[in-house]
Formats: structure tokens, sequence, C-alpha cells
């Protein structure tokens, strides 16, 4: 009961970023636990970047193929991972708390009868026990919480645990398996526009709120968003959202999404309490904003005052000479 | 169609959070609770599609304390039929125990639906809708925000990174409501009034505390006090620098 279970996404043949963050988690709880970290992969074929997760801790990876796991498929993924817990005894089961994490790693927990802990930024061994910090109200607290059942079950917050070189064999095995579809069937996936990053993964999130004026000005942040190459995602507040501009997957805070990217440009946000809930976890935070009273300042690291027509071009010019894009 | 919608009593979004003596609980006094926003999506949705059917019964479910009663009375004042309230002192933090009781509760009740919203915005948990699907053996759709319902079958889009997965399930099923899924309505005078009237039923229910201990509430780690960098774009120039060599994010 020493070793950790890292369940790991692909999506379309290819690793998802956030496994490698799955298999940093892993690893921290096995080194405690004294144990080795298999990492496990469901596709319907072979997965692109499987061969570097031995680098970041996984003992073993194991890509349990079928064809129901071409598309998400949400009861056969829960069935083969609750079976594959039940027959190898893990101590501690890690996901991530992704859009498909956050609908798999509950029903495993039904399915293993024990609790899950979702959402954690920081998991620990202490004198044995398996300990989570998670943040609740939004961020607005954090609760240290011990799972007491077994195996311990947690889901990690996406952007959180920074992937660190970490060598191990990672020794590789396939295996077919036999599972019925599911009883839900995805159809298709509408993608969004061609490279758009979720807010919820990308490493600079450029938010915008009220101070926009009105949605076609969205153009000058996903202006700003380019001029970082493709690393930034364009966020927005819950008062842009409720007014339609802006669809609600883009939006940060207490009734959209938390979010931790290395920074979090806050354009035309005045800093609502339930606003801050949702980014105060990000590396480092700027904000534009005209009113030099305006909460947001108040948890920014670094501030402009002033008009952003003026000011995020300018800031879209120097970072395209910063980073050469 | 007979639909049930599963509820919570949470803290409100702009509440300021305040942590108990025993510094693991939620200190409650002069907090304002409310209707779990993405509930209220649940609630309008089966509002919706009783309206549509121009039958049916749309039963409200919620676990929580005495004062919960309230909670449930918004939902009837929306205008849900009936509300049955598990009473607990306290709602355990291990969301397998909450959806224990939910499924025991709703297991013989015949419905062709039943909606949770798709997290609660105190907890975070995101799971006990799923926990209850798997406990019933039901299908089930998370993070819903659009939704065409046929005879005993649906369609339903669901945000996930980068794009919206579109699925096909069968009925009954346990679907998880998602902002977007439809603009919930505030309850009416008549409503409010009508509501007072309507049947709450209160069952006491035990709870065990489940598999997660809570060890510490504590406070997010302050930020340092950062500062202004200057007015307009001039200060531009001088705030790529101090994000390259003193933050070094770029």
């Amino acid at each position: 009961m020493t070793a950790v279970l890292a369940v790991l996404e692909q999506r379309d043949g290819a690793l998802r970023k956030v496994s490698h963050e799955v298999v940093t988690a892993a690893r921290r709880l096995a080194d405690g636990l004294g144990g080795e970290v298999h990492a496990l992969v469901l596709a319907a074929g072979s997965v692109r970047g499987v061969d570097a997760l031995g680098g970041f801790g996984a003992d073993r990876v194991t890509t349990t193929t079928a064809a129901a796991f071409a598309k998400y498929d949400a009861e056969a993924c829960a069935r083969v991972v609750a079976e594959r817990v039940k027959a190898a005894g893990y101590g501690a089961v890690v996901l991530a708390a992704s859009a498909q994490g956050r609908d798999l790693a509950p029903r495993v927990a039904a399915k293993l009868g024990v609790a899950l802990a979702a959402d954690a930024t920081d998991v620990a061994v202490e004198g044995g026990a398996i300990v989570a910090t998670r943040p609740v109200y939004a961020g607005k607290a954090l609760l240290r919480v011990k799972l007491t059942a077994r195996p311990a079950l947690l889901s990690v917050r996406p952007n959180v645990f920074t992937p660190v070189s970490r060598p191990h064999p990672g020794a590789q095995e396939t295996a077919a398996v036999d599972v019925p579809a599911g009883r839900v069937v995805v159809r298709e996936i509408k993608a969004a526009a061609a490279g758009a990053l979720d807010v919820a993964e990308a490493s600079i999130v450029i938010s915008g709120g009220r101070g926009l004026r009105e949605p076609a000005n969205f153009k000058v942040l996903d202006e700003l968003a380019q001029a970082f190459g493709g690393k930034a995602a364009v966020g927005a507040s819950r008062a842009v959202v409720d007014a339609g501009w802006r669809p609600h997957a883009d939006q940060v805070g207490q009734t959209g999404k938390t979010v931790s990217p290395t920074l979090y440009i806050a354009v035309g946000i005045s800093g609502a309490i339930q606003h801050l809930a949702g980014m105060r976890t990000s590396k480092v935070i700027v904000a534009i904003n005209k009113d030099k009273d305006a909460p947001i300042f108040k948890v920014a690291d670094y501030g402009i005052v002033g008009d952003l027509f003026e000011i995020v071009p300018k800031l879209a010019e120097e970072i395209k000479k910063a980073v050469g894009h | 169609m007979k639909i049930a919608v599963c509820i919570k009593r949470v803290t409100d979004s702009e509440a300021r959070i305040k942590i108990g003596a025993d510094g693991k609980t939620l200190d409650e006094a002069g907090v304002k609770f409310i209707l779990n926003p993405y509930d209220e999506f649940a609630v309008e949705e089966a509002l919706q599609r009783k309206e549509k059917a121009g039958a049916g019964e749309v039963v409200v479910v919620s676990l929580g304390p005495a004062a919960a009663q309230e909670t449930i009375r918004t939902a009837l004042a929306m205008g849900a039929d009936r509300g049955v309230l598990l009473q607990v002192d306290k709602i355990p933090l291990d969301g397998f125990e909450v959806a224990r009781a939910l499924a025991a509760e709703l297991r013989d009740g015949g419905y062709d639906l039943i909606l949770f919203g798709k997290m609660a915005i105190d907890d975070y948990n995101h799971q006990v809708g799923p926990m209850v699907a798997e406990l019933l053996g039901l299908p089930c759709v998370t993070s819903v925000a659009h939704l065409d319902l046929g005879v005993g079958k649906g369609t339903a889009e669901r945000e996930v990174e980068g794009g919206i997965e579109v699925v096909e399930f069968p009925l009954p099923a346990v679907l998880t409501a998602d902002k977007g899924l439809n603009e919930p309505r505030y309850p009416a005078l008549k409503g409010i009034m009508a509501a007072k009237k309507k049947p709450l039923d209160v069952k006491p229910t035990a709870i065990a505390a489940g598999g997660l201990e809570v060890l510490a509430m504590t406070p997010p780690a302050e930020r340092k006090e950062g500062r202004i960098v200057g007015e307009g774009s001039a200060a531009v120039p001088e705030l790529v620098r101090l994000l390259r060599e003193e933050a070094k994010v770029l």
C-alpha cells in the first residue's frame, strides 16, 4: 500500500501537459510513503509523450488501450481505473482536477467507496498520513485535510504543481483491456478557436472587465495575448460575462474558474472580492486600471494607473520586443 | 416528467470569510447564506422542463442544517413543488458521505432526471452529483451548459479545455448544471407567498464524518505589498523590465 497511481490524461493520442503535474504530485506522495509511482494512461492506441514520464518520477508507465478510450468515456474509464486500483492495492491515487479529472475522480471514488480530496494545491505525507491542502470559499481560506481512508484519492489543481526533473525508470508497458462502452457517448468536440488556451491551464492569463467599455474592445487583450506567442489566454470578470460580452468558460472568480498562472494581467477590473478569490494564487499579478484606489492594486505586484487603451497596445509592443514574437 | 434537484445552502460569494475559534471551521456569525448559484441553474432547468412537458413534479432535496429550510423555500418560491431536507447538524467535507445520504433518499423516487449544480461555491468539491449517479447506477453528464431532451434520451454540451463536448445519454440520468444553461428566474412575490404553503419534509439524518479529517483552516498567504510602477503608457517599459529582471516571468 505504498505505491501511488497517477491517472493521466491524453487527447487524440497526445499526453496533456497536466499529466506531468499529476506525476509530480504522485512522486511527492510516493517519496513520503517509500513506494513507486505507477502512471496509467487510457487511450485507443499509443500515446505521444509517455516516454518522457520517467523523467518526472514515474517508475512504471502503463498505457491501457480499448476502443472505448478514443474519446473520453467516463464510465469505461472509471471502471478500468477502479479495477486497477482494487487489483494492485495502491496507497494513493492522484488525478488532475481538469474538466475530465473533475468528472472522472468522483466516479472512481464512489466505485472504491472512499473520500476524494478534490482540487488540492499541496500534498504531503506527514508521519505516515496523507495530507492535502485545498482552497475553500474560492481561495478565501485554505483547508488542510488528512485522508483517513485507503486508497487516498486526490485530484490536483492544474498549473500548481511545477513539474521537476526526477529521473526514474519509467518502464513502459502497453496492455489492451476489454471494457464495454459507457452509456454516455461523446458525439463530437467542437473545438474553440485555433490555438485558444483555457484560462485554467494557460501560464499567462490576461483578463478584462468593465473598463473595456464594450465587447469589441477585447481585441486589445487578444493582441496582447498574441504578443506572448501562444502562451496566454484571455479571461474575463463576472461583470462582463453576466453582460454577455464574453463566454462563461472565460470567467475568472468564485463562480467561474480559479486560476494560478505564472503571470496574471488584470485590465480594467476593479477587483471585487469574488474575482480576487479566483486569481490571488497567481505567481505575479499586474493590474492596469484608471482608478488608483481600485482594490485590484492591493493584490497586484505591479500596477499602472491610466487609460488601458493607451497602455495595453504599448505593453503588447514592448512584450513582443522582450520575448521576440 | 418527475425531476429531483439537489441543492445546497452556501455562503454568499461576496461574504468575507472569518475562521472560527477552533481554527478548523468557518465563523458563521454575520455571514449571509444563499442558494448555491450553480444549483439555481439546476432548479431553473427543472422548472422549464416541467413547464414544457405540461405535467410532472419538481422535488428539491437538500442535505444541511435546519437553516437550509430557507434555501429550500427559495427554490419552492421559484416554482418547485415540494422539498425534502435531510437534516444534519453539519455538512461533512467528505462529499461521498453526502452522496450516500442523497442516493438513499433518491433511489426509489422514480425520477426521470436528477439535477445538481456542477459544484458548490463553498467547498469546491465538484463531486456529489457524479457520486450519486455512480451509487444509483445512472448515466451522468457533468457541467452541462446546453441541454436538449427527447423521448428517453438527451443531448448535452459540456465545456472541456479548448472546446465543447457534445454528448448523448439515455434517461433517467444525473446531470450537473453549469452557468450558461439558462437564466434563473427571480422568485416573484406570489411565488414567495405560495412557497410558504408548499410541503417541506424534514428528515433527521445521521451522517458520518467520512474519510476527510480537517486539521486546520487558515487564511490564504498574504500577497506582499505591490507597487504602482507609474502612470500611463510611459510606465510600460519599466513594467516590462521588472517582469523580466525582478519577477523573471518573461
